[in-house]
């Protein structure tokens, strides 16, 4: 076991691949009894700091049908320069550059320790990165001002030849050219009015005038980089102009009356981004990012309406259907989205609101294009500014941990087909044989496009699941919506479904560690008999750390022992968790809220409520006892959860 | 080759004036219509023949020279040296003509009128005309040439068709003649009034035209110039000189017989002269009701004790018929012309501030009238009678007072609203909107910044001189700066919207593109005042015309982006009155007035565009084919005049009256939801609606006709207010008092602007018609009931009315009434538009405009030389005639013209080294000069437009815009002369009396 372990940790580690089950079902009908799928979680962009760069092109199957990549699999016939595809079996000539090709000579895609290789394609010519800003200017001045620097900071993040634009939004929509010199010009769009890609390239003036053709005047190809650079200019050149700019921006000045939501034309603000970008750069990287501090209200793609008095929809009103807008916003969402996904771009999402912003209509955006959602209370907050800031972090090589523009091609041999994938990615609609009938996410093809994608992206179908884990997967805000928005429902959701293995576990079951005089820090179960007064814990739950501190502890720091010079191990000891939760912070994307609590303390709810409730109100037998807390909760205990599986796998065994 | 442009035009054949002319050609300059009247004498046989091949370029080499002589055919009396100058039988092109003198010069045909006229004056001669004067005034300024005339015949009338021409019979030249040999081939248009083209008197002197190139100013000889005038009288001169100054050259002998002398009808003039030296410089005070004021061409100090000053309110006729009956029977329309917010020269006393506090006005509890020196207080004065309903109303206690000895009120003087026919209220919320008080109101610019706009350098213009104007935005007299807040648009194929607020440190450019469905994109910053934000607006204003200016570099390039410009202006535009009709209303609704300056190169539909400047209560300005070394001032000075210029907003005007009568018709840039109520979303200075009356019941002598009229409106600062003028007028049983109390000035006013508000509905030609007709039946039924009794064949005017024929007779040749292919429609519906806001002291000079005689000018003197009659015999070569009409100014300049005057003027040493090229005059440190620029400034002086100069030397093209204005003449787009006219009248009147 150790070693098999061993074996896929490996894998994992090199090619970012990890199987549900390690070993293929022999038969078909063991294959339908396994009940668990098979399947993989994918990490295409896994960091490989050791692999060197590969500066040719991919030695490709020949036959049109396949087209497969030549890799450490394949059989070589060093002899005649032949190879054999591993899928189809065709038998290929290697290129003519290959000439010198023998059992000692091997192009690294032969070697098997480069079952993983990137190969660096030369071809085409290399287009900037595109950033467009679209921000909500329905905001409270604090937020509005914090959310201005984040975005003047960004500029220093973004590589100088990247192109950025400005769109502002509130009552109505502003796109921001930024070439202008000694003015700020902007075009201004009506809020509630749904216009075509069509209109509103023409109306920013984007088409190209229909010449009449009476001079045939010579093809003036960087004419259209000139057209649009009107609005996305590269970094250097107008980072002065921008950072003006972003400083002169002013709270939307049309006047809410009380008991009003601000008017925010957040529908109206992404469409036109999705259209100044479908107009002008198609198929090239670029990222829409929207910041919005509230709800669209009005147009479309409005999911709530600015009556204060009729709040946003919860789980309850959707079930009870009788979310008004949602249908509806939810079709304007997808079908940019969709247009989005097609254009090679990605949407990514920054709502900061202490209400819904409506994310539950808007999730397909960020969801189909692999772009970000970041849910905080605030734009002035760190969670926001560090997680924000942390999207222009470079890797090793100094390049951005960003791609744009995938296409994930998956081949399987005779024997395997494909059912789909679950992840930031649209169908590509390649049918081949290879593609099975039965669809399970996004299916019916072999290739998906990934419009934007990071390191850690990961793709994958099911996942492993033990019976502990399932009692927590049910009580995770997965498949529970108690006490959970839409919005925050479509936000966990979101980050579930994009994230590897091990992260996805710490969101099903959050860890939990204890530390103590008693010894090193160390794992404990995630139950309440886990919370102890002399003891310090620490949660990562993948969207919050929480560090609490245990009742006598927490006295301990009150009554000042962590200065004095004779208890420093107590100074070391309430350190520690704060050095380890500071590690989880630098890493994590989305910067997790962050906890600090004590026994008591009315954050503490947020580990209350994830520890396995063994004891509560209910079962006082523990009372007085230093055994832990008793939760104070209906739900059912995992030793229940554990009896009930026990009798119905005992039943349905009969 | 100056010459040949006009020889080579087409019309000289034609008979017809106008016909076929296209102005553009000034090929009618020589037209021949003129001359050759269709007394029939004037076709020529050979030579016209020759003409009559109208032109359009006839290949032909030209024709020789001979027939520059045009033979007075029909004129028995054959007045010899006439030469009726043939159309210039060529009229090829130029280069032939260019050695061919004759042939150039004959282009210059005689001067119309002064043929017709003098055969008219045979035919005039003998009707009285009533106490004119001087009667047959021996001609002072005149031709000389026609002295009396002789023979009365009966009029002689030309065949004429439509007209009515008393005497027919009579005259002239049998039509035959007119198809002589050589005639031209046009038939001749039914309307052509008069056939009489009399061997002209001394005629026009045209002279040759003098070498080629003349026109050019710069290419002509000096020296030639200076001959040309003798040379050529002895070469050719075909007209016999008609010119009072001039006729040295003109051998003819004064045309004897068979002539109206000019002099002998009545003369706008002369009268404007008579009332100007009884009443002129004195003081006249409105104490008494039904007093007539005088003419508005009179200066005089006006002193409001109890009426409103003829300044704000103008009638047709102070003394009302008693019965509508008696109304019916004058036909003499009842209109009272009103010019609420008329400038108060600095000498006169302003209007009176009336408060009342939270009290507000005082008013009839029935009809609302104002409290008014027409209210009769009663009962020792707790009461009062009111003057226009006649309802009983208490005295509110506030409001009491004591009445002395003769029922007066001890406060009579006290209260402006007690003793003064005009004085303004302040009003309570209750005249407010909503019952807000108005905000501030606002001045928004809107600049088209489109290709042609920026390249031709008007952006530019019009921002600098923002910069400055922006500065004079009227403000109240007490308060440091204007209240008015100001806002900036411009707009090509999109609309630009700016934030100009005064923490910016740029200003911000906001892109509307949706001109579909427009919207404001901005609230604050949009509207700022003008000192907080003057860095920021100075900032834009700089930036604007560069902001545009990359259009001009790609000019092919973006011609198709330009294009869509202008197609999305037209959506945005359409001439769709329904779209400009609500549109207007919406703006009057929101008390937002439109005022629009236009700068067509081409058709831009102005009928339609106008009727939102026209329906908010703004104005319309046009400049034809904007260039900007030549218009820059004329439009600067419309602007900044429109700017400053005394203005109240969101107005609405209620005309009041004693019973009897009341206000059933309104004309101006107005607009009316019901009967009552006059809206106007702006009302200056200059805009005067006219008001016509209609009886209900029978007026008494003894109350007379009171009207009361109110305009509540908003002033700069944001108050508002009444403004309150009341007039008191008589009422009569006898006719002849009311023809004694008519005024011709308002009378005219009315008839144009009912005229004009009817050419929408009605055909031309029925509008024509009427306006005959009702000049015609108010002068029989003077005749018939108040003159003494006399021949049948006497015109008998009553003296209020003498000047009304040439008046009427200029308001018919309009080119509103007129509908010429040669006029374009939007020149039309522009004119008619300015009409219709004109007050009477405006219309007047419109109508008939100042010529004045430059050469006569004293320089010692400062008083303006003595105008002359519009009419081309008045002009001569050795003259030099200033023209006004209150949007054009001419300066004529004989070709003889003294040259210590041209010197002084101009500062060159000749007639040909004048560059006309130019609209303002050089600033000559010299007498002539200072006192011709004076003069010109005294003329633009409250003057709602800004007149544009034009330099016209005689006989070079620009001269045949010049003569549309010489409105006794025969008009160059049809339109019959002064004396043909006062025939036609004369007929009318003679068939209306049996």
């Amino acid at each position: 076991m150790a070693t098999y372990l061993e074996f896929i940790q490996q894998n994992e580690e090199r090619d970012g691949v990890r199987f549900s089950w390690n070993v293929w079902p022999s038969s078909r009908l063991e294959a339908t009894r396994m009940v668990v799928p098979l399947a993989c979680l994918l990490t295409p962009l896994k960091e490989r700091p050791d692999l060197p760069p590969v500066q040719y092109e991919p030695v490709l199957c020949s036959r049109p049908t396949c087209k497969a990549v030549l890799n450490p699999l394949c059989q070589v016939d060093y002899r005649a320069k032949l190879w054999a595809c591993n899928f189809c079996f065709q038998r290929n000539q290697f290129p003519p550059a290959y000439g010198g090709i023998s059992e000692v000579n091997q192009p690294a895609e032969l070697m098997p320790q480069f079952s993983t290789i990137e190969y660096v394609i030369q071809r085409g010519a290399q287009s900037p990165l595109i950033f467009l800003y679209v921000v909500d200017t329905c905001l409270e001045e604090d937020d509005l001002q914090a959310l201005k620097e984040s975005l003047q900071m960004s500029l220093s993040l973004l590589p100088p030849d990247a192109l950025v634009g400005l769109i502002t939004f509130g009552r109505m929509v502003q796109v921001h050219e930024l070439s202008c010199e000694g003015i700020s010009k902007s075009y201004v769009f009506r809020g509630t009015k749904d216009l075509t890609a069509k209109q509103i390239q023409d109306m920013l003036g984007l088409t190209k005038p229909a010449m009449p053709m009476q001079q045939a005047r010579p093809a003036q190809p960087q004419e259209h980089p000139f057209a649009s650079s009107r609005f996305l200019q590269p970094v250097h050149k107008i980072d002065m102009n921008l950072t003006d700019l972003l400083g002169e921006l002013q709270r939307d000045p049309w006047p809410v009356t009380q008991g009003k939501r601000p008017l925010r034309s957040t529908g109206v603000a992404l469409s036109i981004a999705v259209g100044l970008l479908e107009g002008t750069f198609p198929n090239t990287g670029a990222r829409i990012m929207l910041f919005t501090g509230g709800p669209p209200t009005q147009g479309p793609g409005m999911v709530v309406g600015d009556e204060l008095k009729i709040p946003i929809r919860s789980w309850h009103d959707i079930e009870k259907d009788n979310a008004r807008f949602m249908k509806k916003a939810t079709k304007h969402y997808e079908m940019l989205a969709n247009r989005t996904a097609a254009n090679g771009h990605c949407i990514d999402i920054y709502a900061c609101a202490l209400d819904q912003t409506g994310l539950l209509e808007m999730k397909c955006c960020a969801n189909l294009t692999g772009g970000y959602m970041v849910m905080g209370d605030s734009f002035n907050t760190s969670l926001f500014k560090q997680t924000f800031q942390r999207i222009f972090t470079k890797d090793f090589n100094g390049d951005f941990r960003m791609a744009f523009g995938a296409t994930l091609d998956v081949k399987t041999s005779r024997e395997l087909k494909i059912a789909g994938a679950i992840g930031p990615c649209v169908s590509l609609n390649v049918k081949g044989p290879c593609v099975s009938e039965n669809e399970l996410g996004v299916g019916g093809t072999s290739q998906w496009k990934i419009c934007g994608l990071d390191p850690t992206s990961t793709l994958g179908i099911y996942f492993e699941v033990v019976n502990q884990f399932m009692f927590h997967l049910r009580r995770s805000p997965f498949l529970q919506v108690f006490n959970n928005s839409p919005d925050e429902s479509s936000y966990y959701r979101h980050h579930f479904a994009r994230q590897d293995l091990t992260q996805s576990l710490i969101m099903i079951q959050p860890i939990l560690y204890s530390y103590s005089f008693h010894g090193p820090p160390e794992p404990v179960l995630l139950d309440s008999s886990s919370i102890l007064a002399d003891r310090i814990l620490l949660m990562d739950t993948f969207f919050q750390i929480v560090i609490y501190l245990g009742e006598t502890i927490a006295q301990w720091r009150k009554a000042g022992y962590q200065d004095m010079p004779e208890y420093e191990n107590f100074k070391h000891l309430l350190q520690a968790p704060l050095d380890d939760a500071q590690e989880i912070l630098q890493a994590r994307f989305p910067m997790p809220r962050y906890i600090n609590t004590e026994h008591g303390g009315s954050q503490a709810r947020f580990l209350l409520s994830k520890v396995n409730p063994s004891q509560t109100h209910n079962n006082l037998y523990a009372w007085g006892q230093e055994t832990g807390a008793p939760i104070l909760t209906d739900d059912v205990s995992l030793q229940v959860f554990m009896d009930h599986l026990k009798k119905l796998a005992v039943s349905s065994a009969c | 080759m100056s010459q040949q442009g006009y020889v080579a035009t087409p019309p000289y054949s034609q008979p017809q004036p106008g016909i076929g002319l296209s102005p553009p050609h000034y090929g009618h300059y020589g037209d021949p219509s003129h001359t050759a009247s269709p007394t029939g004498m004037m076709k020529p046989a050979g030579p016209l023949g020759a003409t009559a091949t109208r032109g359009m370029l006839p290949p032909g080499p030209p024709p020789p020279g001979p027939h520059q002589f045009g033979q007075n055919g029909a004129h028995a009396t054959g007045h010899p040296p006439q030469r009726f100058p043939g159309p210039p039988p060529v009229n090829n092109v130029a280069s032939s003509h260019a050695p061919y003198q004759p042939s150039a010069q004959s282009s210059y045909p005689g001067p119309i009128s002064t043929s017709s006229v003098t055969q008219l004056g045979s035919q005039l001669s003998a009707m009285q005309i009533n106490s004119y004067g001087s009667g047959m005034a021996p001609p002072s300024q005149g031709p000389p040439g026609p002295l009396s005339a002789t023979s009365l015949q009966t009029p002689p009338r030309p065949p004429q068709p439509s007209i009515l021409q008393p005497g027919s019979q009579v005259l002239p030249p049998p039509p035959t003649t007119l198809n002589g040999p050589g005639a031209s081939p046009l038939p001749l248009p039914m309307y052509r009034p008069d056939g009489l083209s009399g061997p002209p008197p001394p005629n026009a002197q045209y002279q040759p035209p003098p070498l080629p190139g003349q026109t050019l100013g710069a290419g002509y000889p000096p020296q030639q110039a200076a001959n040309s005038g003798p040379q050529m009288a002895g070469a050719q001169l075909s007209y016999p000189g008609g010119f009072p100054g001039g006729p040295a050259q003109m051998a003819g002998p004064p045309q004897p017989q068979k002539k109206l002398d000019p002099d002998s009808i009545p003369s706008p003039i002369q009268v404007i002269e008579n009332d100007r030296a009884s009443r002129g410089g004195q003081v006249y005070a409105t104490n008494t009701r039904g007093q007539i004021p005088p003419l508005v061409t009179t200066d005089c100090m006006i002193q409001d004790q109890g009426n409103a000053s003829p300044r704000f309110i103008r009638c047709t006729t102070y003394c009302f018929p008693c019965t509508s009956d008696m109304a019916k029977q004058a036909q003499i329309p009842l209109a009272a012309v009103i010019k609420p917010f008329a400038t108060i020269p600095s000498n006169e006393s302003p209007l009176y501030l009336v408060n009342h506090g939270e009290s507000g006005p005082v008013r009839c509890n029935r009809c609302k009238a104002y409290m008014c020196p027409f209210m009769q207080f009663i009962e020792g004065g707790r009461r009062y009678q009111c003057g226009f309903c006649n309802c009983v109303n208490d005295v509110p206690p506030f409001y009491f007072q004591h009445l002395d000895h003769i029922g007066r009120r001890l406060d009579h003087y006290e209260k402006p609203e007690l003793s003064l026919g005009s004085y303004e209220y302040v009003a309570t919320l209750d005249y407010c909107r909503k019952s807000k008080p108005p905000n501030p109101p606002a001045f928004i610019f809107m600049i088209d910044v489109s290709y042609s706009n920026i390249k031709n350098g008007l952006v530019k213009l019009i921002c600098e001189e923002l910069k400055t104007m922006l500065e004079k935005i009227p403000k109240e007299e007490q308060e440091e700066t204007s209240a008015i807040r100001v806002g900036f648009i411009t707009y090509n194929k999109v609309l630009h919207f700016f934030n100009v607020k005064s923490n910016l440190a740029q200003p911000q450019m906001m892109v509307v593109t949706d001109v579909g469905e427009v919207f404001v994109p901005l609230l604050d910053g949009f509207l700022v005042n003008y000192q907080e934000s003057q860095s920021v607006i100075h900032n834009l204003l700089d930036q604007i015309p560069d902001m545009f200016a990359d259009s001009n570099e790609n000019e092919t390039v973006f011609a198709p982006v330009i294009q869509a410009g202008m197609e999305a202006l037209k959506i945005l535009f359409q001439p769709q009155t329904n779209v400009y009709d609500s549109l207007a209303k919406d703006c009057v609704a929101h008390g937002c007035s439109v005022t629009l300056f236009l700068f067509p190169s081409q058709y831009v539909d102005v009928a339609s565009l106008g009727l939102v400047p026209q329906l908010t209560g703004g104005t319309l300005y046009k400049y034809n084919n904007f260039q900007m070394h030549l218009d820059r001032q004329q439009f600067l000075n419309d602007l900044r005049n429109d700017i400053e210029k005394k203005i109240g907003f969101d107005a609405i005007m209620r005309v009041r009256t004693s019973t009897g009568f009341r206000a059933t018709d309104f004309f101006g840039g107005i607009l009316m939801n019901n009967t009552t109520d006059v809206e106007m979303a702006a009302i200056d200075c200059d805009k005067a609606v006219t008001v016509e009356f209609k009886h209900d019941d029978k007026l008494s002598e003894d109350s007379g006709a009171l009207i009361q009229c109110a305009v509540l409106y908003t002033t700069i600062s944001g108050q508002r207010r009444l403004r309150i003028h009341n007039l008191g007028l008589n009422c009569s049983s006898q006719l002849a008092d009311l023809y004694k109390s008519c005024e011709t000035d308002a009378l005219i006013n009315f008839f144009a602007k009912s005229a004009f508000k009817a050419v929408l509905h009605q055909p031309l030609k029925v509008i024509r018609e009427i306006l005959v007709n009702q000049t015609a039946h108010m002068l029989a039924c003077y005749r018939k009931n108040c003159a003494s009794p006399s021949a049948a064949s006497q015109l008998i005017l009553p003296d209020s009315m003498k000047v009304l024929p040439v008046y009427m007779n200029c308001l018919l040749k309009n080119c509103v009434l007129l509908s010429r292919p040669e006029i374009s429609t939007d020149e039309r519906a522009y004119q008619r538009q300015l009409v219709m806001t004109m007050g009477v002291a405006d219309s007047q000079l419109f109508f008939y405009p100042q010529l004045l005689p430059i050469h006569t000018l004293d320089v010692k003197s400062t008083m303006l030389p003595a105008a002359v009659r519009c009419s081309e015999s008045r002009l001569s070569e050795e003259g030099i005639f200033l023209l006004a009409n209150g949007l054009h100014m001419f300066l004529w300049l004989g070709v003889s013209s003294p040259p210590e005057l041209i010197q002084g003027i101009f500062n060159v040493p000749s007639f040909a080294h004048i560059n006309t090229d130019m609209t303002l005059l050089p600033e000559v440190g010299n007498p002539y000069s200072q006192q011709l620029r004076m003069i010109m400034g005294i003329i633009q002086q409250k003057r709602p437009y800004s007149m544009k100069l034009t330099i016209v030397k005689q006989r070079e093209q620009p001269e045949m815009v010049f003569r549309q204005f010489l409105v006794e003449d025969k008009g160059l787009y049809g339109g019959s002369s002064y004396v043909d006219f006062l025939c036609c009248v004369h007929k009318e009147i003679c068939q209306l009396l049996n």
